[in-house]
């Protein structure tokens, strides 16, 4: 069905694989096709009428709109194809391209490429998946949902919601409502205290939203539309909050699935791809950068990841990266969540550093071992969804798999 | 216009039963207090197929699950519908299961399911290695399936539609007078007027005789049953329906596929007096997950894509509850608690044999139609080609059920188009998925906007 092999096929039209698709050009790849499932490219900064977006980018500061267009604008400039309203839906490999079935409106065609790119970013962990009682009523949705309703359709889904979660996307949801016009009645967070830092709950305290931590939401009451909350504080005390929807926000998944029609190996702890420090997955022609990755980063964060994953798969084209399968299992443990990358070949830089997550507020020795022989170790204390990285440390070729520990 | 028979809720046996008489030449009106079909119990089953192994012997409910099995089959590729024939197990998992055995596959055999065979541990293995392997003994049940539980009816309405059957949604049936001819029935939106009744209220099958009869022949015990719907890796660990053994009160919590490709467990059973409040329950829910991994242990830590809850329409008695007034041309289908589905188009059979009985005149006797119209409703099973395969689908809207943008459209505007943002889901499968809507839900309220009967949005905001 094909004839044309592409260099890099790029799985994801977001800041990671756009960014990377600019990057594979700077760096000589000619053939780049960015495959990206919705009607515009642009990734999550699309739902994003607010800023900030692009600073070091860029150098402006735009909101996530105008990031996304730019963004857009900079990889077709660049050379790269970018099909829209396209979707993968199964992957073949052969010996020297992998190929996909690609779903358009016109039919299914096939895309054959050297080599893959799965930037296919996240989303937030639903009501369902949450497990959360009550009633199923019309206004229950993700913060992603919100921002579409506001900056992309333009249509109030409701007027005085309760915002779940208190991780920065919380604040982007009170930014969301006020932009459609709706006042957010309250912040429910069940843990001690906000998960982002604290000087942002300046701005909900200022406009009159009361932060209430320590409380579950137990219920969900009303029909068609939600009518109201029940929540319960820490000495086990309910009652009902009044509102008409329930944001809920955060607990970020990797959007996982084009990984798994190609195949390659998940990593339970992230949900996303296991890669190693060039972000090559179980497959050596198949890679993965930005939030498909970890949970959660910021735009320019995936940018900078997707440029930098860009130039091992360009010198993996030119000359080659070293061989996968010398490659060591890293592996997190104790109050660690996870680590990324999950495999490193010693002696090599590779994107440079490790990415890691903790599962509760923690602090104490974050040492990296091999066969129990500790190699290096920093004290450390973070709160969860705190950015925690670690530069890439010198492990030995005879060392064994490495476990790093807090 | 006084139509001959007046249907009293759009569930799976108001609506099979509204196709039935509109094929037998009535003049059907059916009303509905939800926005869509099947808003009350119907909407949160099982979705199984079943062949009556274990339905009472020589019942109604039998009879009329054989029946509604053998004409789904029997009419299913002219409506494009799907079956998933996966084949069901009555598992024990204990000594004391292990002992009932026997008399289920006696029963099953006495209910003319003859092809049923007990297996041993190595068996069961054999066909599902996922299963755990405190898995004792089971009785196959070749012919349970699983099919779509949704858009049969769609497909009976259409049709019914089609032979000039009218539909009234948000319709709320508050009183009525019969004057030994007509019925006139009272709503929120108005009179309507019937020679005869056919009560399909399910949940509110009581309420109903009791509004328009002045008396009830029953009393319905709404049984709530939870369900967890897990992702779509999971059906890899599973293909067969396991059945636990049955008790007295329930049927028991069931593991099986969906035919979109997920595994789903459930349902609970919990009895509760509120007939409109369905809720899912944390803890509930939880234990059905449980519950699913010691079935089934690979399931240990797998993504939860869906909750639902529904009502069973349970009554005092265990058997469906079936009244025939014959002097006030009434009929009532109560009490369909858990076979409904299967047993819909068999039931909708059976009360057209018991209006022939009804006190009519010779003069209303009805003219069946000669060769009705049958519209194919679109596939939304997995192991059948979908619209996003297919040319000129306007590209794929909700991106983890893979449904495009002519699907929307068309459940927005066919024949019988989506009342509610729940009935178009049902429709379509948009926000069904694994990311239930992040993706999809806002362009999907815009596109529905003006065009639900119940709207998704409270307007548009000036950018």
């Amino acid at each position: 069905m094909t004839d044309t092999i592409r260099d890099v096929a790029i799985i994801g039209g977001g800041p990671a694989g756009l960014s990377a698709a600019m990057a594979l050009r700077e760096a000589g790849i000619n053939d780049i096709v960015v495959i990206e499932r919705e009607r515009e490219a642009g990734g999550i900064p699309r739902h994003c009428g607010h800023p900030p977006f692009g600073i070091r980018e860029f150098r402006r500061l735009y909101t996530g709109l105008a990031y996304a267009r730019r963004l857009v604008e900079e990889a077709r400039k660049s050379g790269a194809s970018l099909l829209t309203s396209h979707t993968v839906t199964g992957a073949r490999m052969d010996e020297d391209k992998i190929v996909l079935a690609v779903a358009t409106p016109d039919g299914m065609t096939e895309i054959a490429a050297r080599r893959v790119l799965i930037a296919t970013g996240t989303r937030e962990t639903t009501r369902a998946a949450r497990l959360i009682s009550g009633e199923r009523p019309l206004g229950v949705f993700n913060t992603g949902a919100l921002q579409s309703y506001a900056y992309l359709e333009h249509r109030r889904p409701f007027e005085r919601p309760v915002i779940i979660g208190t991780e920065l996307v919380a604040l982007s949801a009170i930014l969301t409502c006020r932009t459609l016009g709706a006042r957010p009645v309250a912040m429910i967070e069940s843990g001690e205290r906000p998960t982002a830092p604290l000087p942002y709950f300046v701005y909900p305290r200022l406009i009159g939203i009361p932060v209430l931590t320590e409380t579950k939401l137990v219920d969900i009451i009303g029909r068609p539309r939600v009518e109201a909350v029940r929540v319960k504080d820490r000495q086990g005390n309910e009652r009902d909050i009044a509102c008409d929807g329930v944001i809920l926000t955060g607990q970020f998944t990797p959007e996982a699935q084009a990984a798994r029609l190609l195949g390659v190996e998940i990593d339970p702890a992230t949900g996303g791809p296991a890669i190693d420090q060039f972000g090559r997955t179980s497959h050596p022609a198949i890679f993965a950068a930005g939030n498909v990755l970890h949970p959660v980063e910021t735009a320019g964060w995936c940018y900078r990841e997707g440029r930098s994953i860009a130039r091992f798969i360009a010198r993996d084209l030119q000359s080659g990266l070293p061989e996968a399968k010398a490659a060591l299992p890293l592996s997190a443990e104790g109050a660690l969540r996870y680590v990324v990358p999950q495999r490193i070949v010693p002696g090599e830089e590779g994107i440079g550093h490790l990415q890691m997550r903790v599962k509760a507020a923690a602090s104490g020795t974050l040492s990296i071992s091999q066969a129990g022989k500790v190699r290096s170790s920093n004290a450390i204390s973070r709160l969860p969804e705190r950015r925690l990285t670690l530069s890439m440390p010198d492990i030995s070729t005879e060392g064994g798999a490495v476990v790093v520990t807090l | 216009m006084v139509a001959d028979v007046l249907v009293i809720g759009a569930g799976v046996v108001g609506c099979a039963t509204a196709r039935r008489f509109a094929l037998a030449g009535a003049r059907v009106i059916l009303l509905e207090k939800g926005a869509d079909i099947l808003s009350g119990a119907s909407k949160a089953n099982s979705a199984i197929l079943h062949t009556g192994f274990d339905a009472p012997p020589d019942s109604l409910e039998l009879a009329c699950m054989q029946a509604g099995y053998a004409e789904y089959l029997d009419i299913r590729e002219r409506f494009n519908l799907p079956v998933v024939e996966t084949g069901a197990m009555v598992v024990a998992w204990t000594p004391e299961e292990q002992a009932s055995l026997p008399a289920i596959a006696d029963q099953a055999v006495k209910n003319g399911v003859r092809d049923i065979r007990r297996i041993g541990p190595a068996d069961i293995r054999a066909r599902e290695p996922f299963l755990a392997e405190s898995a004792r003994e089971a009785v196959l049940v070749p012919r349970e399936h699983v099919i779509d539980p949704w858009s049969p009816f769609l497909a009976y309405m259409i049709q019914a539609q089609a032979l000039g059957a009218e539909f009234h949604f948000l319709t709320q049936v508050t009183g009525g007078q019969f004057d030994g001819e007509t019925w006139q029935v009272e709503t929120n939106r108005g009179p309507f007027k019937a020679r005869s009744i056919i009560n399909c209220a399910g949940i509110f099958g009581d309420r109903i005789e009791e509004a328009l009869l002045g008396d009830t022949h029953f009393s319905i015990h709404p049984r709530k049953g939870q369900f967890v719907v897990f992702d779509k890796l999971a059906a890899r660990f599973l293909k067969t329906i396991i059945l636990p053994v049955p008790t007295e009160r329930t049927k028991g919590v069931v593991l099986c596929r969906t035919a979109f490709g997920n595994v789903l467990v459930g349902p609970t059973a919990e009895e509760q007096e509120d007939r409109l409040r369905i809720t899912t329950d944390e803890t509930a829910l939880q234990a059905l997950i449980a519950r699913a991994v010691e079935m089934v242990p690979a399931l240990q830590g797998m993504g939860v894509t869906a909750t639902y809850a529904g009502l069973r329409p349970a009554s005092d008695k265990k058997h469906y509850r079936i009244r025939v007034e014959k002097d006030r041309h009434w009929i009532t289908l109560g009490g369909i608690r858990s076979t409904g589905l299967t047993a819909s188009l068999g039931i909708a059979a059976h009360a057209l044999e018991l209006y022939r009985t009804l006190g009519h005149g010779e003069d209303k006797a009805l003219q069946p139609v000669a060769d009705p119209p049958v519209f194919p409703v679109r596939n939304l099973a997995e192991d059948r080609p979908r619209d996003w395969s297919a040319r000129g689908n306007g590209g794929i809207v909700c991106h983890c059920e893979l449904v495009t943008r002519r699907e929307v459209e068309e459940a927005l505007s066919g024949p019988l188009p989506a009342g509610d943002y729940g009935g178009l889901r049902r429709r379509t499968r948009c926000g069904m998925g694994r990311c239930q809507g992040f993706n999809c839900q806002a362009q999907v309220a815009r596109m529905s906007e003006g065009r639900l009967r119940i709207p998704m949005t409270l307007g548009e905001v000036k950018p």
